[in-house]
């Protein structure tokens, strides 16, 4: 487990408010639960208030813990226990590099090696234009695409040290490259061409009919 | 034995066509889900049974048979379907595509699962890094929702509503009860058991988790019956499974194969072959990253199922295969995996909170092999004191991985140590 604090006092904003939008959204997420159930709706509330804010901050975890009637304590619990909660300010662009064994296999460390060069040369700080932060993140599930690196909500994959810095310098442009895999594949077929599902596909596999002995 | 296009239930496994309800109906989703319900309960919890479906998480525990634990009876406590999203083990990209890609087999899959345990609602927990496949995944359900085939007075005949939920970075979260916890707005801790969930769930009312897979592959049984899913693959070890092949293959890929097959054709068939031909293979992670490796050795003949991978001391778990070549370290490949699960312990026991830091400790001195060879001893005894000695798996997850290494590499650590010695001295 990792240890996590909430950013010093003096980092802290004076208040939180979500902006109307997200104040409506909130509504119909809690609506999901039961009633007096609508403690579920506190990782989707911090979520996003880290996506309005950037990270999450101690105003905002009050503010959310009097919206769902929690006390303070257990949405902070939630707050630092979840780590996809950034509990400092990061770069508008965080990069996330997976280095779990699938990706590090295939080559994260040369991924990891573009952003120490192009964003800065340690992990959670911020760069010297303001824009960048980089972290390693734990198996982000995209495996067969390895290796790879999230930024905001899309994973780019397939990727290697030139392409990962043609991906920061783009990103630095203010460009919008194209997520998922940057070689020629498609998403997880094998390179090349897929081995399975030549066939038209498009028909029903066998008409649907009753099977003898069930019940009708 | 290989599988043919016509008897794979994802048919859209890469998106290369239609994910929305019109192109998953070309494909045959949705088609007769109301005869499906109308058999009723008994009747599709027998046929999952004897379809042999071993639940496609990890564990393998029978789907059928599972469902079966949940009260007959509807009393004042509602009952729940949970979907396990949190796909997270190292190695695991399966659910991912279903989700993006085939999402409505999954939401049939949801319908049809509750009604046979008589519930009336279902959250799917999708871990929090997959954004844009929960967002695919709605988009999906809201389709599903306007075309009434879920939602209130649906065109199937019993009252459904299927929930998208998220996390936050958490691979605890992939143990039902932690999932459980952190569904109802907790730290994902697991929680003791018994009472198992079927019993106290969801909200304390009986609730049944399932995996991804599990669930979107129920539809298509129960239309073409258990006799062909049970056809496929050996006794016990039956149907399709989607294999996510990673590491040093020539062409990593996803792929729906048939249960038992040989792990050599699996690579050879689909991935372009070991990285350097199959003699430059050193060692495989067959069931994601916390079972124990395989040296090349057992690869040449293992069969890629739960009974096979077993009596090789390993596991099929989520069938994530881990390749690596002889290029590989294979000492810092395990050491990462420790990294990993120490990140990931929730702290809650003893033994793993402790355990887990310890353990990876020791290893990242054993990648240089700055430690004494009685080490790999205590290592060894240590990682025999995590398993079994925690709430959940993930002390036993933890452990294995670094005793298959032990079991398999010995003499490698102990050169290592050599080597270091060696050099320390001079």
């Amino acid at each position: 487990m990792s240890l996590r604090r909430l950013a010093p006092p003096d980092m802290q904003p004076a208040g939180f408010a979500f902006s109307a939008d997200n104040a409506a959204w909130a509504v119909k997420e809690i609506a999901k639960y039961p009633q007096g159930r609508q403690a579920s709706a506190v990782i989707a509330l911090l979520w996003r208030g880290q996506e309005q804010e950037g990270w999450v901050t101690h105003p905002m975890i009050e503010s959310i813990a009097q919206m769902l009637s929690m006390p303070f304590i257990r949405v902070l619990e939630v707050a630092t226990f979840y780590t996809m909660f950034n509990l400092v300010p990061v770069g508008t662009y965080l990069v996330q590099v997976c280095t779990t064994t699938p990706c590090w296999l295939a080559g994260s460390d040369a991924v990891m090696d573009a952003c120490k060069k192009h964003i800065h040369p340690h992990p959670h700080t911020v760069s010297a234009d303001g824009k960048f932060s980089w972290m390693e993140v734990e198996c982000l599930g995209a495996c067969v695409n390895a290796p790879m690196l999230q930024m905001g909500k899309d994973f780019y994959e397939d990727l290697t040290g030139p392409i990962t810095e043609k991906l920061i310098a783009d990103f630095r442009a203010g460009k919008d490259p194209k997520p998922g895999p940057q070689n020629k594949r498609h998403t997880s077929e094998p390179e090349g061409g897929a081995t399975t599902l030549l066939e038209d596909v498009a028909k029903p596999k066998k008409p649907s009919k009753p099977k003898p002995g069930a019940a009708t | 034995m290989t599988l043919a296009d016509k008897d794979r239930i994802f048919t859209n496994l890469y998106g290369f066509h239609d994910a929305g309800l019109k192109g998953a109906m070309a494909r045959g989703a949705w088609d007769g889900t109301k005869q499906i319900l109308e058999r009723g309960q008994d009747a599709i919890i027998d046929e999952m049974k004897k379809s042999g479906l071993r639940g496609r998480g990890g564990a393998g525990f029978p789907t059928g048979l599972k469902w079966s634990f949940m009260p007959k009876e509807v009393k004042e406590r509602p009952h729940y379907l949970v979907v396990n999203a949190d796909e997270s083990e190292p190695g695991t990209c399966k659910d991912r595509d279903i989700m993006r890609h085939d999402p409505h087999t999954l939401i049939e899959g949801c319908l049809i699962a509750s009604f046979a345990m008589r519930a009336h609602a279902c959250y799917i927990y999708v871990r929090g890094e997959f954004i844009r496949e929960r967002e695919a995944l709605q988009r999906a359900i809201d389709e599903a929702y306007a075309a009434k085939l879920i939602g209130k007075n649906n065109l199937n005949g019993w009252d459904f509503d299927c929930y998208v939920h998220h996390g936050a970075g958490a691979y605890i979260c992939g143990e039902e009860t932690a999932l459980l916890e952190s569904l109802e707005g907790k730290k994902g801790q697991p929680r003791l058991k018994p009472p198992f969930p079927a019993n106290v769930g969801l909200y304390g009312c009986p609730t049944t988790v399932n995996n991804v897979e599990s669930i979107a592959v129920a539809p298509t049984i129960l239309r073409r019956s258990a006799d062909w899913f049970a056809g496929i693959g050996r006794p016990n070890n039956t149907g399709t499974k989607v294999f996510c092949i990673s590491g040093h293959v020539n062409k990593p890929c996803n792929v729906e194969e048939e249960m038992g097959i040989s792990l050599r054709e699996l690579i050879d068939r689909h991935c372009g072959g070991v990285r350097g031909g199959w003699d430059n293979l050193l060692a495989v992670i067959p069931g994601g990253a916390s079972v124990p490796l395989i040296p090349k050795s057992v690869c040449d003949d293992v069969l890629m199922d739960f009974d096979s991978l077993k009596a090789a001391q390993t596991g099929l778990g989520t069938a994530a295969v881990i390749v690596m070549d002889k290029s590989t370290d294979v000492i810092k490949a395990i050491q990462r995996l420790a990294y990993f699960y120490k990140h990931e312990s929730c702290g809650q026991c003893t033994p793993c909170r402790e355990g887990t830091g310890w353990m990876w400790r020791v290893m990242t001195r054993m990648v240089k092999g700055d430690a004494r060879v009685s080490e790999i001893d205590l290592l060894q005894e240590v990682s025999k004191e995590i398993e079994g000695h925690t709430i959940c798996a993930l002390g036993d997850a933890a452990a294995w991985p670094i005793q298959g290494l032990i079991r398999h590499f010995r003499p490698e650590i102990e050169k290592r140590i050599a080597d270091f010695s060696k050099m320390a001295a001079e």
